[in-house]
């Protein structure tokens, strides 16, 4: 205790000696422990994949795709094995070389039952012919948004949004900024973290590509403080970088920075008006592995079958960051990690703070996994709740500036026209309220669930 | 493969930060601390006997409410604590301890227990006993004593008394030097006097995150402002920041949540509204003190001023921009 205290104040200290530098940031948030020391120095590492792969049909937002093999059919990597089913859609390509095996309905991490393609992996890798990368100079806008559709890339952060559908911006909308979010303010997480350190060209190109779509000169990324490692290396790779003007902007370490919203004010000072698109305020936002996927989709043809994975939490025996192609199930991974060195009593998908506790260790990497943890009984032990004090720390930190409070008072009593005028809708879900709350509220949680709601209703 | 438990399955967020009511009581009471010694120091024992009683007499209420309802104590909150606690601060050290017992039955059975215990009170349970024993005894509850005066540690009823600064003040006669006010020296509640020692307490409280400034300088602010205004020179200002129970009222009553805005700018007008009510009971009311009532009155209007407070959602300004 005592420990923590001075360290936060010689923190503080030192914040205030080096605010030279501008630091940009939103209004409320909260400051989570990092808990990024496990993993955040390690490079990634490459794993294979085990001998069953999962490949569920709901990896991004939207329809889920319609499978295009069948049972027995060969498949090969980079193979397109289920094609979108409609416009909010996306591909899904087979990561590994081999026979399809069946497909049924199976658990995803999501915690629902959705449709999967198994494929038996025969270990040979041989990837599919007529795989082929262009010089995005010569591309015009449309083509290189084909060449993202055609790879099946969403949004890497975890929401898992169609990318394509995020670059067709409509004719009337013009847009003056382009984003690589490399915020990663999650808690444990430094997958994107690694990825700017060992691949800033990969992310670099991918964001000249997307600049190239939408005609612009600059493009930036916004990278959190605490990660001054990342931020002096792509500062360096975009210095190199003669062609275009790419601005590293240095942003707060503060949750929920990361969040399109806040990244979008934090860095331009453009709010997005309730219920409007970054598309209406001039500003596209992509994830750095999103970004990094795209660079690699365009310049050398590869769908999108891997992405990195940090795997940490204090029940996994080595804590790391892979690079884990789709479809692998989570408990090969945890295998490569070490195993567990202490019995797990919860499994998160993603951060803390957003991530989805797993129920089994059967069901596999999707595109939106950056993050698996494991933790031990005292992490998972829930608080119990209390009354709601109406201290207003939820009304003070909230990013989205609403009144989480009365929010929960009104769900509680099942009020939803109150709901409506305190515009529920606009909630995104971070989980600050939860945190902050000294009473253990389940703010955010009961707000997830009028939101259900209220769209069942419509 | 070996046999596991199930895993625990929840909505995120799976992490939350470290306060709990717990926490956040037993800040206030490492706060109000200070407070508690400089009262011992100037009054003797018999304040720290006081503080004792009350803080028993809350502990003991809440305990038999929860008792007689069939309840699970809430006891372990501390919330019950702090209540006697800052109770026994705004009490004068010579106050007989069957009224004290009272004023601690007010606050926790009628101001907190009736009302749905923690959370759901209107009213700041130590200001509304305060008022209550003001009203019931008015005479125990207005002796104060000089400070050093060795107190009986129970009956003081011969102890020679002391007018409070307030009262000089308002009687137009030498007021208490600042340096008296500043460290405590002079007549009063056990916990009001020590400026010195609110301050230490506030830092502390700020230092932890419990409570936030806003509302706090906006009543000194108020007041310093409004009695300078109306006394016409500087040191009245200062004087009726420090003199009185406004800078403790100002750290640890007008903070407290529940019976406060949760709103930003909600704080800010409330600690207005503290300061305007006080000054106005203290220049031109029958109390020579206005702190309770500024106190108690806009704990009543603070519903009102968090519903026009709210803050504006994410985004709302520049849509009114671009339609204008």
């Amino acid at each position: 205790m005592e420990n923590k205290f001075f360290e936060g104040a010689a923190e503080k200290i030192k914040g205030f000696i080096s605010d030279k530098k501008e630091v940009y940031t939103f209004r409320g948030g909260i400051h989570p422990d990092a808990m990024k020391e496990e993993t955040k120095d390690k490079p990634i590492v490459d794993i294979d994949a085990p001998q069953l792969m999962i490949f569920p049909m709901v990896q991004h937002l939207g329809a889920p795709a319609t499978p295009i093999v069948q049972v027995g059919d060969e498949v090969k990597v980079g193979q397109k094995i289920a094609e979108a089913s409609g416009y909010v859609s996306a591909n899904i390509h087979s990561s590994v070389s081999g026979t399809v095996k069946e497909i049924k309905p199976s658990l995803h991490p999501n915690g629902t039952e959705v449709e999967c393609i198994f494929i038996e992996n025969d270990g040979r890798y041989e990837v599919v012919e007529g795989l082929k990368g262009y010089d995005y100079r010569e591309l015009s806008p449309k083509e290189i948004v084909d060449i993202v559709r055609e790879a099946g890339i969403v949004g890497m952060g975890g929401a898992c949004f169609p990318t394509h559908v995020k670059l067709n911006v409509s004719d009337d909308k013009r847009i003056d900024y382009v984003i690589v979010n490399g915020a990663e303010c999650e808690p444990y997480l430094t997958s994107d973290h690694r990825q700017m350190l060992e691949n800033p060209k990969d992310v670099i190109t991918g964001l000249k590509i997307l600049m190239k779509i939408f005609g612009l000169t600059t493009g930036y990324i916004g990278i959190e403080e605490n990660k001054p490692d990342a931020i002096e290396v792509l500062q360096n790779a975009a210095s190199l970088d003669g062609e275009a003007d790419i601005r590293i902007v240095t942003l707060k370490t503060k949750y929920p920075q990361g969040s399109e919203k806040q990244l979008i004010d934090a860095i331009t000072g453009r709010k997005i008006p309730p219920g409007k698109l970054p598309a209406d305020v001039g500003a596209i936002v992509d994830n750095v592995d999103t970004v990094a996927s795209i660079c690699r989709a365009v310049t050398k043809g590869r769908p999108l079958i891997s992405r990195i994975v940090t795997v940490a939490g204090d029940c996994i025996g080595n804590p790391v960051n892979f690079r884990v192609r789709i479809g692998t199930p989570f408990n090969y991974i945890v295998e490569k990690a070490g195993g567990f060195k202490k019995e797990p009593r919860k499994v998160i998908m993603g951060g803390p703070m957003m991530g989805i506790a797993q129920i089994s260790l059967d069901t596999p990497v999707v595109k939106g996994t950056s993050g698996l943890l494991a933790f031990g009984r005292k992490f998972a032990r829930a608080q119990e709740e209390t009354t709601c004090l109406r201290c207003g720390k939820c009304v003070e930190i909230c990013p989205m500036r609403l009144v989480p409070l009365e929010i929960n008072n009104a769900y509680k009593r099942n009020d939803f026209d109150a709901l409506m005028k305190l515009n529920v809708m606009d909630c995104i879900e971070c989980g600050s309220c939860s945190y902050i709350c000294q009473s253990s509220q389940r703010v955010v949680q009961n707000i997830r669930i009028a939101k259900a709601k209220i769209r069942e209703k419509k | 493969m070996e046999k596991t438990k199930k895993f625990i399955v929840s909505h995120a967020p799976h992490i939350s930060g470290e306060e709990r009511v717990q926490t956040v009581m037993l800040d206030v009471i490492i706060a109000l601390f200070p407070s508690v010694i400089a009262g011992v120091i100037f009054f003797g024992y018999r304040a720290a006997l006081l503080t004792a009683v009350c803080m028993a007499a809350c502990i003991f209420f809440e305990w038999g409410w929860c008792k007689l309802l069939k309840k699970p104590s809430t006891v372990g909150d501390l919330s019950a604590a702090v209540t006697g606690i800052i109770l026994a601060m705004n009490l004068p050290a010579t106050l007989p301890f069957y009224q004290a017992i009272l004023g601690s039955l007010f606050a926790i059975i009628i101001v907190k227990a009736f009302f749905g215990g923690l959370g759901h009170n209107f009213m700041n349970p130590a200001a509304a006993a305060r008022a209550f024993l003001l009203t019931s005894f008015a005479m125990p509850m207005t002796r104060w004593v000089e400070p050093f005066e060795k107190l009986h540690l129970i009956n003081n009823a011969d102890a020679i008394t002391s007018a409070s600064p307030l009262s000089l003040y308002k009687a137009g006669e030498e007021l208490t030097s600042f340096w008296n006010l500043f460290i405590g020296n002079r007549g009063g509640c056990i916990g009001e006097t020590s400026a010195i020692a609110i301050i230490i307490g506030f830092a502390y409280l700020i230092w932890r995150k419990v409570i936030d400034y806003k509302c706090p300088l906006a009543y000194v602010l108020t007041t310093f402002v409004l009695s300078a205004c109306l006394g016409g020179t500087l040191y009245s200002g200062v004087y009726h920041v420090f003199a009185g129970g406004l800078l403790f009222s100002a750290v640890f009553m007008v903070t407290d949540y529940t019976t406060t805005p949760y709103t930003p700018w909600g704080k800010v007008i409330f600690g207005i509204g503290c300061g305007l009510i006080t000054v106005l009971i203290r220049f031109f009311g029958g109390y020579p003190e206005g702190v309770t009532y500024g106190i108690l009155l806009m704990n009543v209007a603070s519903p009102l001023i968090e519903r026009y407070t709210h803050p504006r959602r994410f985004g709302k300004v520049k849509e009114a921009k671009e339609n204008a």
